[in-house]
């Protein structure tokens, strides 16, 4: 392995490469100081770091967007696993379908834990739940309909947080593709919730439609976008317009979602 | 496309790529995934600059381009692969699917002509052409062959864009296209979970393709290309496309 040749490589795909590590003679020299300090084996790791730093985010940033997640997992997870725990709800033939669900959810958490301590950051501790958000939703483990509508402002939610830090990862690019997997497993999730209450399987509009209360509104703010991209997309493809915004996911930012998570976390 | 045609080297590429969400795991428990991320730069700075054995692409075949245009044309080619699908559905399938089924499938043939229409224009004139397609191995007077079509493009499409989210850089404008990939697989996913419990009932949702750390499927475009090519008559040449 010749680093010379990786940066000179690197440089003409990138003419800016020895910006974005500061300059050229730092990075040699840097490069030197490495090269006596470790042993050759643990130089691609070193050269990681130092590519993150110039193309990349800080590991710290993507940690704390993981935790992030994290807490909509623990959250999810233990809202199922306290549901079914509960013997006055009754799922009927859908039981199944919240044990897989639960089952994702957890494998989830297990999952990001994981991932967040080996870039070396640590996860943080699962926040004490209540479903009932002070007493908002007090027959949440007893009705099976005021279960399904917290299940689908969960899952919706999840859906529209990754996608809303989507970019935010996108300088790593290992995980940016596991928390598109996990993204499109919450969107499994949701659709299959949506069809058990009655709804279409796709978010049609913004709130309005969505049979949830008011509390849960903000889950679908912004749901009923049709201009993608700069495209008028029912004006070129003649889909009426409910049919486009049903076609297309939006995004929601780390604050209103932090904002509907925070009904349930007890402080 | 055919076998006959298709580089040597590609074929190679298939099976790589079919084995790498494996070693993406791996390294990304047991080193990091900066350390992944910089043995991929390692080895394709390392490889010489050895172009000359690549086979030429197959004459008449549409060549998808490079960069984010060349992941936008190859979403747009699978976009035009559903569009189409579903267009046949609604046309043709009205005796075999009850009126809850054909809802569903109305839906979709609307969602998947919405993603097509925008790509082509956001693509402008970038755009791959209209591609040919082969639907005769489907009976569209039987709602299990539709169903279960069906069930095979949503779940391709759904690893689809979780494979190429990484391949997108739009550095100049901020992820844009990234976004833009995002909003379209959760809806794909929909679709896939919505045919599942067509098919099978009780809430299935294609637990089947999620792994026991709760992820969907990525596949890189090789692969996926490959599964979709019996459906697609144009032959396809994605070499270009970002790796």
């Amino acid at each position: 392995m010749n680093i010379f040749k990786i940066i000179k490589d690197i440089e003409k795909v990138d003419p800016e490469v020895y910006d974005r590590l500061a300059s050229r003679r730092a990075a040699m020299s840097g490069f030197g100081s490495f090269g006596k300090k470790v042993a050759l084996a643990a130089v691609p790791l070193a050269m990681g770091s130092m590519f993150k730093k110039a193309y990349g985010q800080s590991t710290n940033s993507i940690v704390d967007i993981l935790n992030y997640a994290l807490t909509l997992e623990y959250l999810e997870y233990n809202f199922y696993e306290q549901a079914l725990a509960a013997t006055a709800l009754n799922l009927g033939d859908n039981r199944e379908f919240f044990m897989e669900v639960r089952d994702n959810e957890l494998a989830h958490v297990n999952f990001l834990k994981s991932a967040i301590t080996s870039l070396g950051g640590t996860p943080i501790d699962a926040p004490t739940f209540d479903f009932s958000a002070g007493g908002a939703f007090p027959t949440w483990n007893s009705d099976a309909q005021v279960f399904l509508t917290l299940s689908q402002a969960f899952e919706d939610t999840g859906v529209r947080a990754y996608k809303g830090q989507a970019a935010n990862l996108a300088g790593n690019p290992a995980i940016l593709t596991a928390a598109l997997q996990i993204h499109s497993v919450e969107a499994r999730h949701a659709a299959i919730v949506r069809r058990i209450r009655g709804l279409k399987g796709w978010i049609t509009g913004g709130p309005e439609g969505e049979m949830v209360p008011a509390p849960a509104e903000p889950v679908y703010q912004g749901e009923d976008q049709t201009v993608q991209a700069g495209v008028n997309v029912p004006q070129v493809s003649n889909v009426a317009p409910e049919q486009v915004t049903e076609a297309f996911d939006e995004p929601l930012s780390m604050a209103i979602v932090n904002d509907i998570a925070e009904l349930f976390i007890v402080k | 496309m055919s076998k006959e045609t298709k580089p040597v080297e590609n074929e190679e590429g298939l099976g790589k790529h079919l084995q790498l969400p494996m070693q993406r795991r791996t390294f990304f428990r047991y080193a990091s995934a900066s350390a992944a991320a910089a043995t991929i730069l390692l080895t394709t700075a390392c490889d010489d600059d050895d172009d000359d054995d690549m086979t030429p692409p197959p004459v008449g075949a549409v060549n998808l381009g490079s960069g984010d245009v060349g992941v936008l044309n190859y979403a747009y080619a699978l976009e035009q692969l559903e569009a189409a699908f579903y267009t046949m559905v609604v046309a043709e399938a009205g005796n075999a699917l009850t009126s809850d089924e054909m809802n569903v499938m109305m839906d979709l043939k609307a969602h998947e002509v919405a993603h097509r229409e925008l790509f082509k224009a956001a693509l402008g004139s970038n755009a791959i052409p209209a591609l040919e397609v082969d639907f005769s191995s489907v009976n569209f007077n039987d709602k299990s062959s539709i169903l279960q079509t069906a069930k095979t493009f949503e779940n391709l499409g759904v690893a689809a864009y979780n494979g190429a989210g990484k391949l997108l850089t739009d550095t100049g404008v901020g992820l844009d296209y990234l976004l833009l990939a995002g909003k379209i697989v959760s809806v794909e996913a929909r679709h896939a979970a919505a045919i599942d419990d067509l098919i099978a009932g009780n809430g299935r949702f294609g637990e089947e393709f999620i792994d026991e750390d709760g992820l969907d499927r990525a596949m890189m475009p090789s692969a996926v290309l490959a599964a979709a090519a019996p459906f697609i008559t144009t032959e396809i040449d994605f070499s270009n496309l970002p790796q």
